[in-house]
């Protein structure tokens, strides 16, 4: 861990100001991510703006029926909010999916969106990674894949983004509300938050600098049954291999997002027309163009028969 | 005290305080955070820095150069020690890789440098300043590609388990080609990281010449022996104190670098330092247990007699490095007229592979253990009734050796009855729940009973309270509160007047803790000093010692009774002895046995395995304490599924390293993977093993677990994944196809 300095910011137009004003500065909240990675020097900020104390911890009706979600509501009481189990299930439930209680209790709504990946290369800071080290070139590619992407990577880069949350978000069409400092606001829809990795895998998301992550705004409930099928090669506490969120309409439309088989959460909404057709031709088509590894193409069959084991419950 | 004859009628058969369930008396430390594992020794060493170790960023070459002007000028750097400002540092008898010194890189993350500051978090920043140029060598990584170059070496564990390259009994190939029914299949096992929760950590403060460690090891006495031979000192001017150990698995069993770059780093910032490892240095800093390449035949005639059986393992390791002795528990487990068991070695670049819990008998049973599975299938019988059939009293090489007690039929036989074994489905994929296939497997579990000396202190003062000191460690096991049974048995008073005091080398030699061998020595080497202990009380009462009664805190001849506070006096009494071995371990084969069953449900459309529910049934002589033996055991299970389901060192096959070198990319088991276990204990005493008649439990508990998680899928799902761990990928293909 470098030195860094430290301030406690009031709004969240001053959080935005202080972060224009240095260019080495990070946002901290929860800090369950980025303490980890600052102590392994991957994260080497010069400055942290605590945005602890801005509120920005409520649940909200909005006047169009959905609901807007503070980004320091924590994971578990967003994955606790009565509204939220009732309306939007995928979501509790993902979050429920995801780290430990005692994480979930630190963890914050803009945070969770923000983590890092778990590639182990990323982790590794003798090993060459475009993500860490841009230019370095990418160490996961020939190595040790089975965990990594399989869909949307790149020469430069073949990691995946490790959260729950994000799956369910991006099935519920959610938009990340942000603040600049001079208070313009703007609205990125999920789908274009996170990018894929192409040649700069070190830029993640469609933030730019500057920006204050205020809310995630949810729309009105979606309906239908809503899953979060989680596989992994332990119960708890482990990451993705392949996670599928899901909204099944009772006339067997709906969507899917997958997590754990890209840089971002996959979904690809022209795909959702084969769902009332099985699992079978509906993942043929979100997975089309998949490029797997050697070790990590048992994702493609498992990312299926997932999907396959939610729709069979849904018609259950 | 010698043993060399059957132990006959002794004190510790009164079983008022051994044999019954008992709590750990350090339970409430270590439940209250007040037992200071070793890097909180905050009393000890006042004003201590702290050194942050380097690892090598390449597995294999030699240091060009070393730049630290950086790191010296950062802020709060007292010193920096490098690799090349030594000769490498001499290793103990039982290592291979280098821990410290030379230009020379034997493997990935070896340590290159240490950093001390007056903060963890500036030497951890001006370590990142350090800048080390190498030239990289091209190294051997990938055990596949390198068995073919393997050769025939013998083997030991050093935790006695050992096997020549080669050994044969009878004809195995002609009885194997004879034998109407056959088996010949490869089983892999991966390399696999101890993982214990401590990390490795040292603090280290010179007086003068003389050094003191406090750290985290299993076995004192060789870590004193192995330090001095390391910094080239007189033993005598070494100190090692462990109490508390936060697991160690093997992983601690011999000297690390945290405990010479500790004292390295003393020496030059000429005050306390205090070193932990990074817990991504301790899968390729320290040691791990190597993976295998296992090939088992067998065959056996229609009745179900086995003719033939082999066993080969290859692994690898560092040059001078020994194998995996995988194939060890096939020379005793089952009967057999014709015999074949070899090691081989490849030399590779990979960290050193040495012992972690049960080294031998772990993989080779996650071998042998499902052979014998897929051989009752072919041969159409159930698979505990193979087993019995095939059971042996004496060793099968040596007919006249007989076992000192061997209960694995009824371990078997008891598992079945408890287990519910006979509402399994022979036929794989018959029983499914839900979207669940549900599935049975067993197997039995083996591991050699050590008889290896062990010393001990007593001292009886003029309160009656009785303490013991011995080198001997607690690493999580349940020595401290075993060996305070002992002495409160031995000396006729009640736990609460035992005092404990463990880990320190100036206490007398123990058998320390490895091998599962910690318990029985430890506890007859304290019983050893208790029998003089007795003999000074009666003395000084004028008592015939032979008759002198110790009850109720009290000594007893005839009409007399003295507390035992007043027979020592003012002064005390104070009694030294150490248990002592003849030759009965080499007339008789000691060995524990458990029969391990284990219930899974594979998910049908995923592949996810998940553990229902567990049993073992053990029998490994008198046990001490029935409620930690139970701790033992139920967390060896535990390891057991993690080597069955997730646990594997991944290897890069490029660049020579262990990927996933955290908690977060190696995964154990977690709570919610583990279900209800259940143990059960066979009656059994051992009069052969010691004056305690008690045999270990820690490594049992182990062994087999793997294997019977693999039956069990396979019973659940048809499937025989032969690779370990059995990861749902591999699964996958093969599962039913789904409409």
């Amino acid at each position: 861990m470098r030195p860094f300095t430290y301030e406690r910011a009031r709004t969240p137009a001053e959080a935005a100001a202080a972060a224009s004003r240095n260019p080495g500065a990070k946002f901290i909240a929860g800090g369950t991510n980025l303490l980890d990675l600052m102590k392994l020097q991957i994260e080497v900020p010069s400055h942290l703006i605590d945005v602890n104390g801005l509120g920005l911890d409520r649940i909200e009706a909005t006047p169009e029926g959905g609901l807007r979600i503070g980004a320091l509501v924590r994971n578990t009481d967003l994955a606790a909010d009565e509204r939220v189990r009732r309306d939007y299930a995928v979501l509790s439930r993902a979050l429920l999916a995801g780290a430990s209680g005692q994480l979930r209790n630190k963890a914050t709504t803009a945070g969770n969106l923000l983590q890092r990946t778990r590639c182990p290369y990323f982790y590794d800071t003798a090993q060459p990674c475009n993500k860490r080290q841009p230019g370095s070139g990418c160490s996961a590619i020939g190595g040790v894949t089975r965990g990594l992407a399989v869909i949307g990577t790149s020469e430069a880069c073949i990691a995946t983004h490790p959260s729950d949350m994000a799956v369910a978000m991006r099935a519920l069409d959610a938009t990340v509300e942000t603040v600049k400092a001079d208070g313009t606001m703007r609205q990125i829809p999920i789908a274009e938050f996170h990018r894929l990795p192409g040649d700069t895998p070190h830029i993640e998301t469609a933030l730019e600098r500057g920006d204050f992550i205020t809310a995630v705004i949810l729309p009105p409930p979606a309906g239908g049954r809503q899953f979060y099928r989680k596989v992994r090669d332990r119960a708890s506490y482990a990451f993705a291999l392949v996670s599928v969120a899901a909204v099944v309409q009772r006339d067997g439309t709906g969507r899917v997002a997958l997590g754990g088989v890209a840089h971002k959460p996959w979904r690809v909404e022209a795909a959702e027309a084969e769902l009332p057709r099985g699992a079978k031709p509906a993942m043929a088509a979100i997975l089309d163009g998949a490029k797997p590894t050697h070790e990590n193409a048992f994702k493609v069959p498992l990312a299926e028969r997932t999907l396959a084991s939610v729709l069979a419950e849904a018609r259950g | 005290m010698r043993f060399d004859t059957p132990a006959t009628s002794n004190p510790i058969d009164q079983l008022k305080v051994i044999g019954k369930p008992t709590d750990r008396i350090d339970g409430p430390l270590k439940t209250t955070g007040t037992a200071p594992y070793a890097y909180e020794r905050h009393d000890v060493a006042p004003n201590p820095a702290y050194g942050f170790v380097i690892g090598a960023g390449v597995a294999k070459g030699r240091i060009t150069r070393i730049e630290v002007s950086a790191a010296r000028a950062a802020p709060g750097v007292v010193a920096v020690v490098t690799t090349l400002e030594s000769a490498p540092l001499p290793n103990g008898p039982m290592n291979t890789a280098t821990l410290f010194g030379g230009a020379e890189i034997q493997h990935y993350h070896q340590a290159v440098a240490l950093v001390v500051a007056e903060t963890f978090e500036q030497a951890r920043a001006a370590a990142a300043l350090v800048r080390v140029d190498y030239a990289r060598q091209p190294g051997r990584f990938d055990l596949a590609a390198e068995a073919r170059n393997a050769k025939p070496v013998p083997g030991d564990s050093g935790e006695g388990s050992g096997a020549p390259p080669e050994d044969r009994f009878g004809d195995f190939e002609g009885a194997f080609a004879a034998a109407p029914v056959k088996l010949d299949e490869t089983y892999t096992t991966p390399d696999e990281s101890h993982a214990a929760m401590e990390p490795h950590a040292t603090i280290a403060a010179w007086e003068g010449d003389r050094l003191t460690v406090w750290t985290s090891n299993q076995m004192i006495a060789w870590g004193k022996r192995d330090l001095a031979k390391a910094l080239s000192m007189k033993p005598e001017n070494i100190r090692l104190d462990s109490p508390y150990v936060g697991g160690g698995f093997g992983g601690k069993l011999f000297l690390r670098s945290d405990v010479v770059l500790a004292a390295l780093g003393a020496r030059a910032a000429r005050r306390p330092v205090k070193v932990a490892l990074t817990r991504p240095l301790i899968a390729n800093n320290t040691t791990h247990r190597p993976a295998t390449i296992q090939r088992v035949r067998l065959g056996a005639g229609r009745d179900g007699r086995i003719t033939a059986i082999a066993h080969e393992s290859t692994s690898g390791n560092l040059k001078d490095g020994k194998p995996e002795t995988a194939v060890q528990q096939t020379k005793l487990l089952y009967a057999g007229a014709n015999r074949l068991t070899a090691l081989r070695l490849a030399e590779m670049d990979l960290p050193e592979g040495n012992a972690m819990r049960a080294p031998g008998e772990a993989p080779g049973l996650m071998a042998l253990e499902v052979a014998i599975d897929e051989m009752a299938e072919r041969l159409g019988l159930d698979p505990v009734e193979f087993r019995i059939i095939n059971d042996t009293q004496v060793d099968p090489e040596h007919p006249e050796r007989h076992f000192s007690q061997r209960q694995l039929v009824e371990c078997l036989r008891r598992g079945v009855e408890r287990f519910g074994w006979t509402n399994r489905d022979p036929r794989p994929g018959q029983r499914r729940a839900g979207r669940w296939l549900l599935g049975m497997g067993v197997a039995a579990g083996f591991r050699n009973n050590l008889l290896t000396k062990s010393g001990a202190r007593v001292r009886l003062d003029s309160g009656g309270v009785v303490t013991v000191e011995t080198d001997m460690t607690d690493i999580g096991t349940g020595s401290y509160t075993i060996i305070a049974q002992t002495a409160a048995e031995m000396m006729g008073v009640p736990i609460g007047k035992v005092v404990v005091k463990l880990g320190d080398s100036d206490f007398p030699a123990s058998a320390g803790s490895g091998g599962q061998w910690g318990a029985n020595n430890s506890t007859a080497g304290v019983f050893a000093a208790c029998v003089k202990l007795r003999e000074a009380v009666a003395q000084r009462l004028g008592f015939n010692s032979a008759e002198a009664e110790f009850a109720n805190g009290q000594v007893r001849s005839g009409n007399r009774a003295v507390p035992l506070g007043e027979a020592a006096g003012p002064g005390g009494l104070v009694a030294e002895d150490a248990i002592e071995y003849g030759d009965l371990a080499k007339r008789y084969q000691q060995s524990t046995f458990a029969g391990h069953f284990v219930e899974v449900a594979v998910d049908v459309f995923t592949g996810e395995t998940r553990i229902q529910r567990m049993l073992a049934v053990c029998a490994a002589g008198r046990i001490l304490n029935p409620k930690s033996a139970r701790s033992q055991v139920i967390g060896a299970m535990t390891m057991g599924v993690g080597a069955a389901l997730s646990e594997a060192l991944e290897v890069d096959k490029r660049h020579g390293f262990f990927v996933n070198h955290d908690l977060a990319g190696y995964e154990v088991p977690v709570h919610a993977d583990i279900p209800h276990q259940e143990v059960l204990f066979l009656d059994e005493v051992d009069p052969l093993s010691s004056p305690m008649k008690a045999k270990g439990v820690g490594e049992l508990g182990l062994c087999g677990v793997g294997a019977a998680v693999a039956n069990a899928i396979y019973n659940a799902t048809g499937i025989r994944v032969r690779d370990y761990p059995i990861t749902l990928d591999k699964l996958i293909e093969r599962l039913p196809t789904l409409a």
